[in-house]
């Protein structure tokens, strides 16, 4: 029989992954509230999942929605600057590479940024990342590749130029 | 840097993402109570027998549950019988711990704390009603808790009613015993119950 587990183990089993999966669409900055409205509204509505759903899936679909609501709040608040200042992380300070990784992503186009950060940080398969985000199941493939292609360059460049300097 | 360190990269945890968590977790707790999604919260605590776990509902405490019950199961059936929106949130069960603390230094000889009955129900709830009339430091057969109940033949059932006690301890099952004097069966173990009768009574004599 499936049978639904206490919240509290959702939490435990993917909460690292969904912190990961926000750090990488929105930054370490907006990461904070991007997983606890992600939380809050998957602990509101899971009394109604059904007890076989993907709960990793489930939880990323719910984060992808509320990194839009992030995004959309940011430029809306946003005040046009000549340069992307460096901004101080909100969330502890991730170490020098982690931060460098995050950096990079965050640079990648947002479809590239969003095949990224689903498939090779939540690890889901292209079919769900295609109805997560619309488009192709190809189309997502070929985003997370450019993206991981880009990624090689940019973030092995970021790394190399830290230890030599 | 090749595409497999990079890929690793990205699915593994970084040490720091630890502390996050923690703190994000928190303040889940604290949005879900201000929200009003959290229906139960839960915490353990560290007595003489052993490590307990004790739940909480927005009405009271829902259930108490010594380690041999085994708390994943314990919590389990909460989600399934009272709700899956479950939350280990210490502070909400504050209050619980203190009066157990003081129970087990024996500075407290009855507890105050709101009760949730949600898991007991019809003739077995009438015999938990019952059980906080009998003293700290005293004790009642099976036999004269069916009695009190208004149901003298069934003493099997009070038997059932007190080994299937959501919230031992607190509302006192260990304290009814067989009419021969022994000690009978308990949900902590038999030891626990051995336990516990000794230390109120030593206390009421002392």
């Amino acid at each position: 029989m499936e049978m639904k587990r206490p919240f509290e183990k959702i939490v435990v089993d993917h909460g690292a992954t969904v912190l990961r999966v926000c750090m990488a669409v929105l930054g370490p900055h907006d990461a904070d509230d991007a997983w606890s409205e992600t939380f809050l509204a998957a602990l509101t509505a899971y009394p109604a999942l059904p007890d076989d759903a993907n709960v990793e899936a489930w939880l990323v679909t719910i984060a992808h929605r509320k990194a839009i609501d992030v995004t959309r709040a940011r430029a809306r608040h946003a005040i046009p600057v000549d340069e992307v200042p460096e901004r101080p992380s909100s969330i502890g300070i991730p170490d020098g590479h982690d931060a460098d990784l995050w950096n990079a992503v965050n640079r990648l186009p947002a479809k590239q940024r969003q095949a990224v950060a689903y498939h090779f940080v939540a690890g889901l398969p292209y079919a769900d990342i295609a109805a997560i985000v619309g488009g192709s199941t190809d189309a997502a493939r070929r985003a997370a590749a450019d993206g991981i292609k880009t990624l090689r360059t940019s973030y092995a460049g970021a790394l190399q130029k830290g230890e030599t300097a | 840097m090749n595409t497999e360190d990079l890929e690793a990269t990205l699915a593994s945890p970084a040490a720091t993402d630890a502390e996050t968590l923690q703190r994000l977790h928190a303040r889940l707790e604290a949005d879900a109570a201000r929200e009003d999604v959290l229906d139960i919260s839960y915490r353990t605590l560290d007595t003489p027998l052993g490590t307990l776990l004790l739940a909480s509902t927005r009405h009271g405490l829902v259930r108490v549950a010594y380690e041999i019950e085994d708390h994943d199961r314990v919590l389990e059936t909460l989600a399934m019988k009272v709700s899956p929106r479950i939350l280990k949130s210490p502070r909400r069960l504050d209050d619980t711990a203190r009066e157990l603390d003081e129970y087990f230094a024996g500075r407290r000889t009855a507890f105050d704390v709101p009760l949730d009955f949600a898991l007991a129900r019809g003739f077995r709830r009438s015999v938990l009603d019952h059980l906080p009339e009998i003293g700290y430091g005293h004790t009642e057969s099976y036999a004269q808790v069916a009695q009190a109940t208004g149901s003298p033949r069934a003493v099997r059932a009070v038997g059932t009613a007190c080994a299937t006690n959501p919230l031992p301890l607190v509302v006192p099952c260990h304290r009814v015993v067989r009419s021969d004097g022994s000690y009978g069966q308990y949900a902590g173990g038999a030891e626990a119950k051995r336990v516990l009768l000794t230390m109120e009574a030593s206390l009421r004599a002392g």
